[in-house]
């Protein structure tokens, strides 16, 4: 036992994780200690999710090894990574809505003989575990019917009735309330006086700074470096997590003209989904970046924008006219164009062709009284494919048989077939590589150049300090800056983002 | 590349095996009276099944069309009776096409479940045929009905003329038309396919408007026949065209598919029952047979996709 209080609870060595050429966490060495609280931050795409996934079992790790208590251990699935005390409660809450609080902390773990359940000694153990952990909730409520923090809580109920000595938490206050997320840090204070390591996963510095006991930080699947919490404030964190990728070079910018009449100009936008009173001007010619975390509401503001999600006040004007904007198809209509978030989700369909794709917007000015030309179709798109320079074996092959950073200039080539007044693009290389990246980014200027008005939205933040003439920043579904690339830096950027802009400015 | 060609052709080179063997096993077979039997033998199953393909593709699934096949050749014998055959075949697709759009309503706007809201209509509707039938046999009096199937153009019968010819009518839909791409981008990615000023739901009603009338169209030829109708013609109907549709290879998930694919379901499923009939094998088996072939069919399909992807 004197041994084990010096060896690291958890301890990671030289672990690598690669997705395809994407190496999401790099070489990461890390000694968790027994019974502490462990920060753990970076910008998103930091690798800080996989990681804490490779430490749950959730995903093996490509190269390097996991010890626990000392010993190596390797896990090919969170069950394995349960057996030795280790649990991880995600970002999305993993509970089955329809079932009660008990059936639910019990899930997988059942108290049984022979397939048939023993309910009275899962209530015993229920009682237990809600002793232990001193909380309160009614087994026979159905999980769906609590609050978010609740929900957290049969979360945390789970781990602890399994005896999990080590429990991760992604980003478990993004979707808390001030009053709640205090609840939850006595919570995890208590979790960790009863012996329990946690791993503290955070975008909120102040949160991690006040709980955690050390900290690590990550940026671009490295580890920066680890030390006592004590020593570090907001803004050597954030320093730490900056770091400039010198692969890419961005194109020079136009000028554009900041007396031009706006094209678009959006007043006070606010939608159910999670964005509030958002303002944006957009002149011919200019890239407006957004920066911000994710769930920030740039994504719901841009959806919210282009009639695909809906929205509660506000008004929008499209030179100088006010429109209304109820369905993508009427964004359309007015020359908007969006790219949107996940190629996959809700860009592409996968299963058909380039053509198919492209077109979709516009069949109407491929057809006559609702019937195809199909040689006029195929005239415009193999155009497209030439000025994009998609590769591909022609105009009908299947999306799905793309790679990423083909798929993503379909996804462009649908937006531009009919050139719009007003393109939107959210996250322009989302999974793309190096040379695909490139290549958009000439894209975007050259657009702007001919007059195009662009609002990027990105949360990689050299690319939007890269591309934008402009920079707004969201944080918690209000816009709370709007800076000039010319003082523009990442530390402010980064600090509106985080809302650390006081303690920065002091 | 050979997993590929096996995976999208194998159900053409079953159907040719089948077709081989039957061929060999049976003298009658081959013959032309044979052959023009089996197409139109499969009249009613193959509409139902081409137009329930355009639903499945666009994301959605029609259960009820064999109830409304059923209240189409109730409401065409009636108001044969009491007007005319013209008004008669009018009022029948009207009828199916009416009930069509009100499954195609619960489906998109009440954001009712595919199978269990068609499910529900099924039901209801087969209630209906029965009750506008007088829970008996409606005959119909006026002859002239029976040449909706019975008319001979060029050797071939005006019933298996319409069937080829609604077929052809949703293969052009699917691939031809602005509708046809909205079908396939509904049922592919409905979200992407509104991001790109799809009217999904617009597009999901109208596929069950279409699989209503042609089932309607279906019901009345079957009537046509025999000039008598009862409320239940047609119960059982719905699930060989659906099994003809998933047994052709066409995706259940919707998004992927073609009118082909669902012809050589239609097809199998005719030569087997020929099959059976012409080999005086008894009948009580031939469901055994068709149940095995769709989930070694769809199981193979599933079995594929997961080593190509």
């Amino acid at each position: 036992m004197a041994d084990l209080a010096k060896t690291p609870h958890v301890e990671l060595i030289d672990v690598s994780r690669n997705f395809g050429g994407v190496q999401a966490v790099r070489g990461v060495s890390l000694a968790i200690e027994r019974g502490t609280i462990h920060g753990l931050v970076g910008e998103n795409g930091a690798g800080k999710s996989t990681l804490s996934k490779v430490v749950a079992g959730a995903i093996s790790p490509s190269s390097g090894q996991l010890r626990v208590d000392g010993e190596d251990v390797s896990f090919s699935s969170p069950r394995d990574a349960l057996n030795h005390g280790i649990a991880i409660i995600d970002q999305e809450l993993a509970l089955v809505p329809a079932r009660s609080v008990l059936d639910n902390v019990f899930l997988g773990s059942e108290s049984g003989q022979g397939g048939l359940l023993q309910l009275s000694e899962q209530r015993k153990r229920f009682d237990a575990v809600m002793e232990r952990t001193g909380f309160d909730l009614d087994p026979d409520r159905k999980v769906g019917s609590l609050r978010i923090a609740d929900q957290q809580k049969v979360e945390i109920i789970r781990a602890v009735a399994r005896d999990a000595a080590f429990i991760i938490m992604d980003e478990p206050t993004a979707r808390l309330t001030q009053v709640e997320s205090e609840q939850l840090y006595e919570i995890i204070n208590g979790l960790k006086a009863r012996g329990t390591t946690i791993l503290y996963i955070s975008h909120f510095l102040e949160e991690v700074l006040q709980l955690a006991d050390n900290v690590t930080v990550m940026r671009d699947g490295l580890h920066i470096r680890t030390g006592p919490a004590a020593n570090e404030s907001s803004q050597t964190l954030v320093t730490a997590m900056l770091g400039r990728d010198l692969e890419l070079r961005f194109p020079d910018r136009k000028l554009s003209d900041p007396d031009a009449d706006p094209v678009l100009e959006v007043r006070g936008l606010s939608g159910v989904s999670g964005f509030e009173d958002v303002d944006l001007t957009l002149r011919p010619g200019e890239i407006v970046g957004m920066a911000g975390l994710i769930g920030a509401g740039r994504s719901e503001f841009a959806r919210g924008l282009f009639g695909a999600e809906r929205t509660t006040a506000g008004e929008i004007l499209i030179d100088g006219e006010p429109v209304k904007i109820r369905s993508p198809r009427q964004a359309f209509a007015h020359g908007l164009a969006m790219v949107t978030e996940s190629r996959k989700d809700d860009g592409l369909i996968m299963t058909r062709s380039i053509a198919e794709n492209s077109m979709m917007p516009f069949l109407s000015e491929v057809s006559t009284m609702g019937v195809l030309r199909h040689g006029s179709e195929k005239a415009r798109v193999i155009d497209m494919i030439e000025q994009l320079d998609i590769r591909t074996s022609g105009p009908q092959q299947v999306v799905r048989n793309l790679s990423g950073g083909n798929q993503q200039k379909v996804l462009f080539a649908k937006s531009l077939m009919r050139t719009p007044k007003v393109l939107i693009i959210d996250e322009p290389t989302r999974g793309v590589d190096v040379g695909a990246k490139q290549g958009i980014y000439e894209l975007i200027t050259e657009l702007a150049a001919s007059g195009m008005a662009i609002l990027v939205i990105s949360s990689e933040l050299e690319e939007v300090m890269g591309l934008a003439h402009r920079i707004l920043v969201m944080r918690r579904g209000r816009l709370v800056a709007d800076m000039n690339i010319d003082v523009a830096t990442e530390e402010n950027i980064l600090a509106a983002a985080f809302g650390t802009a006081g303690t920065v400015a002091a | 590349m050979r997993p590929d060609v096996l995976r999208d052709y194998g159900i053409v080179f079953f159907l040719i095996a089948l077709f081989i063997a039957m061929s060999l096993a049976s003298d009658v077979f081959l013959t032309s009276s044979n052959l023009r039997n089996i197409i139109d033998g499969a009249v009613p199953l193959g509409m139902l099944a081409c137009a329930g393909t355009l639903v499945i593709i666009a994301g959605g699934f029609d259960l009820s069309a064999g109830a409304i096949f059923g209240v189409a050749a109730v409401v065409g014998a009636k108001i044969c009776n009491s007007t005319g055959p013209e008004v008669a075949l009018v009022a029948g697709v009207l009828t199916g096409a009416g009930l069509g759009l009100v499954n195609g309503i619960l489906c998109t706007v009440g954001r009712i479940n595919a199978f269990v809201g068609t499910l529900g209509t099924s039901i209801g509707y087969g209630g209906l045929a029965v009750a506008l039938s007088g829970s008996g046999i409606v005959l119909i009096s006026n002859e002239s009905f029976g040449n909706l199937s019975a008319t001979n153009l060029l050797g071939i019968k005006s019933s298996t003329i319409i069937f080829l010819v609604t077929a052809a009518i949703c293969a052009f839909v699917l691939n031809r038309t602005v509708l046809g791409r909205h079908i396939f981008g509904t049922g592919g990615n409905p979200l992407a396919a509104r991001l790109s000023g799809v009217p999904v739901n617009k597009t999901l009603a109208i596929t069950y408007v279409i699989s209503g009338a042609f089932a309607a169209l279906a019901g009345m030829i079957v009537a046509s026949r025999t000039l008598s109708v009862t409320g239940n013609t047609g119960t059982t109907i719905i699930f060989d065209a659906l099994a003809a549709i998933l047994i052709g290879g066409n995706s259940v998930l919707g998004g992927e598919g073609a009118i082909w694919r669902t012809m050589v379901g239609v097809l199998i499923l005719s030569i087997i029952s020929n099959g059976f009939n012409l080999l005086g094998i008894d009948p009580l088996y031939q469901q055994c047979v068709n149940g095995a072939i769709i989930l070694v069919a769809v199981g193979a399909d599933a079995w594929a996709r997961r080593t190509t992807t």
